[in-house]
């Protein structure tokens, strides 16, 4: 198992390599998740604010 | 109407998109996760150590994925750029913006963990040659489109005019791919061909391929879910993104009589 970590003495490059690519791709994979609860949030405070001004002036 | 024109036109309709692509995303998201756990175990495990970069080749099994990725990636932006300023299709506006940041990441991990590669086998983590420089340039390519998208404040605008510098861009792919050629290069030319024997044992290639089928499917979820989400945005005011926001999970949804049929 730590001859599978040393990468026959190139674990210090092989190991930060993958871990770039699961951290770039995990950022990339979350952003969608947070970007949706945003737009969702923005378009019910507007429909609220409608729904607000209606009622205040029908 | 021809039924293939007729789906064309089905898919062209932003609703019918939002719910195809739902249904698609947690299969394209599933298949990404699988191929890329067994070619990693192929690749990180099974494959034999290179006879002259031992182990450090195993840098391949994500460096090379990622660069066919970053110019597939780039391909699939220009092509829909070039529907979108044609043929002003919305979700074609949608899906080349939606690729963008996906590809940026994909361009971005190829630079790094080339960087990482090169440094214990060529000894340096930068040289300016012209594959490096190439993929450079594609990344500022992405970066460019991305700005040029979030600066102009008409999203339908935005998006053909980022299209138009993606397709103005598309000039810089072939010089991506044919540089180890044309130029003297520290980077080796390529050892999978798409015509002709690869120069690479099946031990290894068959790990390179499942990689390169697991990141064409991760960007496949990516871009459906980014788009639903662009979608959501663009059509903002219409019913049936009222609809889709009043059913998923709101907390704050202001109370609707007689929406939840």
């Amino acid at each position: 198992m730590s001859d599978f970590f040393a990468m026959g003495g190139y674990g210090q490059y092989v190991w930060p390599a993958y871990a770039t690519f699961f951290l770039l791709l995990a950022i990339e994979g979350v952003m969608p998740a947070l970007k949706r609860r945003r737009v969702l949030a923005e378009l019910r405070g507007k429909w609220k604010r409608q729904q607000r001004r209606e009622g205040a002036a029908p | 109407m021809n039924p293939l024109v007729l789906w064309f036109h089905k898919m062209g309709s932003p609703p019918i998109f939002y719910r195809l692509a739902g249904k698609l995303l947690p299969w394209c998201y599933a298949l990404a996760f699988v191929l890329g756990v067994v070619g990693l175990y192929g690749g990180l495990v099974l494959a034999p150590s290179d006879y002259q970069q031992g182990d450090a080749f195993r840098i391949i099994f994500i460096h090379v994925p990622c660069a066919w990725m970053s110019m597939f990636v780039y391909g699939f932006m220009a092509v829909n750029g070039f529907i979108a300023l044609v043929w002003r299709i919305k979700i074609s506006e949608i899906l080349a913006m939606a690729a963008a940041p996906v590809g940026t990441a994909f361009t971005a991990i190829t630079l790094i963990t080339g960087s990482i590669w090169g440094k214990p086998m060529w000894g340096t983590w930068w040289t300016w040659d012209a594959r490096l420089t190439s993929e450079l340039v594609l990344l500022f390519l992405y970066f460019g489109v991305i700005g040029l998208n979030a600066a102009i404040e008409d999203r339908r605008q935005a998006s053909r005019a980022a299209a138009f510098l993606a397709l103005v861009g598309v000039v810089n792919l072939p010089i991506v791919h044919f540089s180890v050629n044309w130029w003297n290069t520290l980077h080796q030319g390529s050892t999978v061909k798409m015509f002709g024997p690869s120069l690479i044992d099946s031990r290894m290639l068959w790990p390179l391929l499942t990689m390169a089928i697991a990141t064409k499917f991760w960007f496949a979820a990516s871009l459906l879910n980014r788009s639903r989400v662009d979608l959501l945005e663009l059509e903002g005011g219409k019913d049936w993104v009222r609809q889709v926001a009043m059913n998923s999970d709101g907390s704050a949804a202001p109370q609707e009589k007689g929406s939840a049929a």
